[in-house]
């Protein structure tokens, strides 16, 4: 890398700005404003991307593939894996619990961006320099960084290396549960089945209702559903559309007369 | 172009995220722009490492990024326990200490 590299800006470093931060600004909007949470998520993964092509515009190319692999890969991950857990079709309810609490949100907001624009607006920057003599000096990109974070920055690693071990043992306390009781085994099972009442299979879902999926509760021949025709995980999630299918039924009835 | 407009892309994300965790209700997406907030700053210290021709903002970046990682490991974490005993992801529900 040459001593001079990224000491001004380009004319093709300000093209992909001026390309890149309407994309950036654009997506984080819509993080704000979508309603679901999973859109919320992908225009995430976009500004996540638009930022790394950023960080290495700048010199930081280690960074930038790093901003990659750990922000739009592990991240993202693990927020949409949270998201489906806990429900995908949770939309947010509009309903303001505090009077006004957007508006005075939205002007708040306001007032923090315009602090500080203004206060970047009012500083006066150095020369730009670049990155290249640092660079340069360690002979490489990497090495340069391996050099601070191995010396100068050598505490405030090893302090982070330990609030890593805490953030993973703590995830890992948090989401545990013990179980409350001991695992059934098979041969409990089968003969838990056998002395109950219906020791044969469930009905299969669907059956003379209008959709054949899992969720739909077989028919009985006067037109009630059959609530164990859906597996109780469904049941119980109340995702079964027993409700549904009885207002199909009216329904059809109702046309057919 | 000056590279301070990389200082005002920064500071309008760092904006939109706080008004994001302001307004939204769902704990995830509050954690997004959170997220997104911090990523900001990181952007902003970028710039600075650029602008001044040494890779400390760089490092600190690194060390935002590590910390973000963290606080997001921990927060899905609580977001998914309340979501077990409350049946819901709003930050209005948990309301137990309200008289």
């Amino acid at each position: 890398m040459n001593a001079t590299l990224l000491a001004a800006t380009s004319t093709g470093e300000a093209a992909a700005f001026w390309v890149l931060a309407p994309i950036a600004v654009v997506a984080a909007l819509m993080i704000v404003l979508s309603r679901k949470a999973v859109h919320s998520a992908l225009w995430m993964a976009l500004t996540m991307m638009v930022l790394a092509v950023l960080f290495i515009m700048q010199g930081g190319i280690f960074l930038g593939v790093v901003q990659v692999v750990v922000y739009t890969g592990a991240v993202m991950m693990l927020f949409l894996f949270v998201l489906m857990l806990v429900g995908v079709d949770a939309s947010d309810s509009f309903v303001e619990t505090l009077r006004a609490q957007r508006v005075v949100a939205v002007l708040l907001a306001l007032g923090l961006g315009g602090l500080i624009i203004t206060g970047i607006g009012r500083a006066t920057f150095p020369d730009p320099v670049g990155v290249g003599p640092a660079n340069d000096a360690a002979g490489g990109h990497v090495e340069a960084l391996a050099e601070l974070i191995f010396t100068r920055y050598v505490f405030p690693f090893e302090v982070i290396s330990a609030l890593l071990i805490v953030a993973a043992v703590g995830a890992m306390v948090l989401t545990h549960r013990e179980r409350l009781v001991p695992r059934k085994t098979q041969r409990e099972l089968s003969a838990e089945r056998i002395r109950s009442p219906h020791p044969t299979p469930m009905p299969t879902p669907g059956v003379y209702a209008r959709h054949n999926a899992v969720d739909t509760p077989a028919l009985l021949p006067d037109g009630s559903p059959e609530d164990t025709s859906v597996p109780e995980q469904l049941q119980r999630r109340g995702s079964s559309r027993a409700k549904a299918s009885i207002e199909d039924v009216t329904e059809l009835e109702a046309g057919e007369s | 172009m000056n590279p301070v407009n990389y200082l005002y892309l920064s500071s309008l994300l760092f904006t939109i995220g706080a008004a994001g965790v302001l307004v939204r209700r769902n704990a995830i997406v509050l954690f997004m722009c959170v997220e997104l907030m911090l990523n900001a700053s990181n952007l902003a210290f970028v710039s600075f490492a650029r602008m001044n021709g040494n890779l400390d903002g760089q490092i600190v970046a690194f060390f935002v990024m590590v910390v973000a990682a963290a606080e997001v490991v921990v927060g899905l974490a609580i977001i998914v326990t309340i979501f077990r005993t409350r049946r819901s992801a709003s930050v209005d529900d948990p309301n137990l200490l309200k008289l």
